[in-house]
């Protein structure tokens, strides 16, 4: 009759985008008359935050601050193909066809300013508060707001973008299975400690630990919110949630939130978070798709940890209190 | 069907409707006088995003029928903020990063604020526990109860 | 949060402007003032309202179908069937030639699983529309069906979908995706220990807040526009193109913010019938899936039994794994050939293991057909594989974080799927966790690196 204290560890990768690619997302960045850019997309933002991202990206591409872009997005008859978003490849996939469109309106946005400078394209730089100068000789300098003015009004030039970023399909060898399946891999090392109270079968997360590899954190806040968001959910899963608590009985099945559960604020445990980042080759600005990943090592993690606790292995998931109680009570009876 | 009429203040305005018997105030709200604040994310009672404020009770309004509200006072998420003025509550889960998809923001912001309504300076498990009838499926919960006890802190500090 | 940036500080500038920034996202103020769009914060004058008749049983005979008495019902406008249907089937990925077309959008002849869609009833209210979907009358005779894996798997067992012919999806390498790297028998013939375990998972729910739905309005001009909650704007669109047999231009889909998506709003279900019924009604039409509906009629994670068999070394190193991982697809594939697949090129995780053997079956039973969720093929997998590394451990008597440092992979590894490894950074994973988590290693693991040896 004792509250057993346990710990165990767990450690994963997980692939950016589609499996084997097929991939696509197309994005289109324009500039309002007065410098303002707006970026079209048919991409969804689910809670993610995908329109922050996608500003912030285009932002530092063009050399712009992040609330001079605008996203404009979800709506097939003004944005450009999308995917969707899933398997962690928005910020990946569309991010990157974000920089190619931003990329591409930007050299137009600095030949138009060179024309007005009386100086070549490539002399000039952006100092992300809204100018352009010569590179070496800041005092040198039109505001985008005039260069987009003298776009539109004076040298008849579109400040515009296109990008497009598609990972061409590879198909599995049939024999060996020799296949790509992604460019870029997330990584995570979970630590997690449990009480179980072995009379009742219960656990309470003492702690989760989480060390995070994504690439680059292109948003910290952003980030956190998505780790710890996962983390959480990587805890309900391991300990709470099925829709069929008896499979492959369909008996019981849960059909409300009074019967599906899931850790409510009162259940949730001290997480930490620490994030490593080793920008992708291909990822924009080195960023990797955090989203899925970040929900699974706790899993084994906790499950480990219940072994540590009180010795019972439990291999199916849920792992509920009226599992680790039956194992306990087998282990006691062997 | 037979109408029912039905007269009450919505975040300090007067409203009168006919409504169908047995219609649910969360009906009401989104459909009729066009506040979507509240959201239907069980219609049964039981996820807290329908969550609204009636005469100074958190009430779920999926379960509240229309037509048992004459007379009374409703607040909702939408009308929480006075003039453009944010609500320290709103200005906190902006500030704390306490909302992704934001379903279940609008309900939790009524929990929080019917509890800060009759305890200014509750402890966090004075929050969990009045956060327990609202479901967030994106945040994990640890950036709302922060959210909840900053506004509480920021309020207790103003009053000061 | 912490951002441990000592870690591959050689191979990353910090030197962005607006990036790296924790600014405030553009979204949450009209999260927090109830301004933000979803697609159900909208309502049309005389917009009906549909719901769906869904079969009882797990697998049956539709030997009629009687909507007299539904069709009477007051408020009721129109009840669609299959029959209505252009191209009744539904291929998510068809635009991409990824079949297969198993799947009706309104059943025919059969039904095979617990909820599968029959028949859509129209009527001016919710009320009106439930009431009515009551009266709708289906003589089901009822077949065997099968709910496990093990049983599906038997000779003998009751076949659930004569598309298939057998109840796994058969890829181009056979009954299952095929991994084959060096040599297992060799491995475990090698091995000090072997080790054979099984894994189980059942259904996931997504559970986002909001529940699937769309709400469709004619335009006026043979367009509509269908306000959804879809993850995939253009996915949903083509399908719908190709189910109703109507030119993509045609259609017009509006998303406004997802309140949670986790995969659940991947499947095109809900747009095609809704889309359908504006069209034969000329009325804007609503189909919001009920909280009972996203429970158990909206594909799940998948429950999936994974066998793990592994050959290990005194000295730590695992020199052969062999993994046979069955996905519980449900009665339809979906997404699940697809995510079989994903797992296949998942195994044996991220270690360097010089032999291994992986087989990912696509399995059909007669229950709610899974599809996407969050770490799709992966998810489970890792539960198995992380369990595994710590009972292989515990077997050799080793550490279980110093073991993961004996076998994690690095730059220029070989995987099993003949890529070589490049961007690894688990051992620095593990290294921070040991500190964070004051978890100690012997120092020689705390030296290693994920780049490869110069």
């Amino acid at each position: 009759m004792a509250i057993r204290r346990g710990r165990g560890v767990a450690a994963i990768n997980y692939p950016t985008g589609m499996n084997l690619g097929g991939d696509p997302s197309q994005a289109l960045v324009h500039s309002t008359p007065t410098g303002n850019f707006m970026v079209t997309l048919s991409s969804v933002d689910l809670g993610q935050g995908l329109r922050q991202v996608m500003a912030q990206i285009c932002a530092e591409t063009i050399g712009v601050k992040t609330d001079q872009v605008i996203i404009d997005t979800a709506d097939t008859d003004t944005g450009p193909h999308c995917m969707g978003t899933f398997a962690s490849r928005g910020t990946h996939r569309i991010g990157n066809a974000v920089i190619q469109a931003a990329k591409e309106a930007r050299q137009v946005m600095l030949e138009v300013a060179a024309e007005a400078l009386e100086v070549d394209a490539g002399d000039l730089d952006t100092d992300g508060e809204g100018n352009i100068h010569v590179k070496g000789a800041p005092q040198k300098a039109i505001s985008i707001f005039d260069t987009a003015l003298m776009a539109h009004f004076k040298l008849g030039r579109s400040i515009s973008g296109r990008g497009m970023f598609l990972v061409p399909r590879s198909y599995p060898e049939v024999e060996t299975g020799a296949m790509k399946p992604s460019t870029c891999y997330a990584h995570a090392c979970t630590v997690a400690e449990v009480d179980v109270d072995d009379e009742t079968g219960e656990v309470t997360v003492v702690s989760v630990k989480n060390v995070f590899e994504i690439g680059r954190a292109l948003n910290p806040r952003m980030v956190e919110q998505q780790l710890v968001g996962g983390s959480w959910m990587g805890m309900s899963h391991a300990l709470y949630e099925t829709t069929e608590p008896y499979y492959p009985s369909r008996d019981h099945a849960g059909t409300d939130f009074n019967e599906y559960l899931m850790p409510g604020p009162g259940d949730i445990a001290p997480t930490e978070i620490v994030v490593l980042e080793r920008p992708a080759a291909d990822g924009p600005y080195g960023a990797k798709g955090p989203g899925e990943m970040c929900a699974n090592p706790q899993i084994p993690a906790l499950a480990n940890a219940v072994f540590d606790a009180v010795g019972v292995r439990i291999d199916t998931m849920p792992i509920t209190p009226e599992r680790i109680l039956r194992a306990l009570k087998e282990q006691r009876a062997a | 069907m037979a109408k029912v009429p039905v007269q009450f203040t919505l975040n300090g305005e007067e409203k009168a409707e006919f409504v169908d018997s047995g219609a649910t105030l969360i009906k009401v709200l989104r459909d009729k006088l066009g506040d979507t604040s509240p959201k239907g994310g069980c219609n049964q009672g039981t996820c807290g995003s329908c969550s609204v404020i009636i005469d100074g009770e958190l009430k779920l309004s999926c379960l509240t029928l229309a037509e048992t509200c004459n007379g009374v006072e409703i607040l909702t998420n939408g009308g929480l903020a006075k003039d453009g003025v944010l609500h320290p509550l709103q200005r906190s889960f902006i500030d704390e990063f306490a909302a992704q998809c934001g379903f279940c923001t609008s309900g939790m912001i009524m929990a929080a604020k019917a509890l800060l309504d009759r305890n200014p300076n509750p402890s966090r498990e004075d929050v969990v526990d009045a956060l327990s009838g609202n479901i967030c499926r994106c945040t994990g919960y640890e950036p709302i109860i922060r959210a909840v006890l900053t506004a509480a802190r920021s309020n207790s500090q103003n009053a000061a | 949060m912490k951002l441990a940036k000592s870690y591959f500080a050689d191979e990353r500038k910090d030197d962005l402007k607006e990036l790296g920034k924790g600014l405030q996202r553009s979204d949450v103020p009209g999260h927090v003032t109830g301004k933000t769009s979803y697609f159900a914060d909208r309502t049309f004058p005389g917009m009906l309202y549909l719901k769906m008749v869904r079969s009882p049983h797990d697998h049956a005979r539709i030997r009629s179908v009687d909507l007299s008495e539904a069709e009477k019902h007051p408020g009721v406008h129109r009840i669609l069937t299959h029959k209505d249907i252009p191209h009744n089937l539904y291929t998510i990925l068809i635009l991409i030639q990824v079949g297969p077309e198993d799947e009706h959008v309104l059943a025919e002849d059969k039904v095979r699983w617990k909820g599968e869609a029959v028949v859509a009833v129209l009527a001016d209210s919710e009320r009106a529309a439930n009431e009515a979907a009551a009266k709708v009358k289906i003589d089901y005779e009822v077949l065997p069906s099968v709910l496990d894996i093990e049983s599906a798997l038997a000779p003998g067992a009751p076949v659930v979908n004569e598309h298939h012919g057998q109840n796994f999806y058969m890829y181009d390498s056979g009954a299952s995706r095929k991994v084959r790297f060096g040599d297992v028998e060799k491995g475990f013939a090698e091995a000090d220990h072997i080790l054979e375990q099984t894994y189980w998972s059942s259904p996931i729910e997504q559970a986002p807040m909001e529940t699937t739905g769309c709400i469709v309005a004619p335009e006026g001009n043979d367009r509509f526009t269908c306000y959804t909650n879809t993850q995939a704007m253009f996915f949903t669109l083509d399908n719908t193109s190709i189910i109703l047999q109507m030119p993509g231009h045609k259609l017009h889909m509006v998303g406004g913010t997802v309140g949670g998506g986790f995969g659940g709003k991947v499947d095109v279900t809900v747009e095609p019938i809704a889309i359908l019924a504006a069209k034969l009604t000329g009325r804007p039409v609503s189909f919001i899936y009920s909280r009972h509906e996203e429970m158990q009629i909206s594909s799940p994670r998948a429950a999936e039994k994974i066998v793990l068999k592994d050959g290990v070394m005194k000295d730590g190193r695992i020199v052969a794994r062999q993994v046979w991982g069955y996905t519980d697809a449900g009665a339809y594939s979906r997404h699940s050939p697809y995510g079989a697949q994903k797992g296949a090129a998942h195994y044996p995780g991220p270690y360097t293991i010089p032999n291994v053997w992986v087989d990912t079956f696509c399995v059909y039973t007669n229950r709610t057909p899974s599809s996407a969720m969050r770490g799709f093929g992966v998810t489970i997998a890792d539960f198995a594989l992380e369990v595994q590394m710590d009972k292989l451990a515990r077997l050799i008597g080793m550490d279980p974080l110093e073991f993961r440092f004996v076998n994690a992979y690095r730059d220029g590894d070989m995987k099993a799927h003949r890529q070589e490894t490049t961007g690894a950074a688990l051992i620095e994973c593990m290294q921070e966790a040991s500190r964070v988590a004051n978890w100690p290693v012997a120092e020689k693991y705390l030296k290693m690196s994920s780049y490869k040896e110069s």
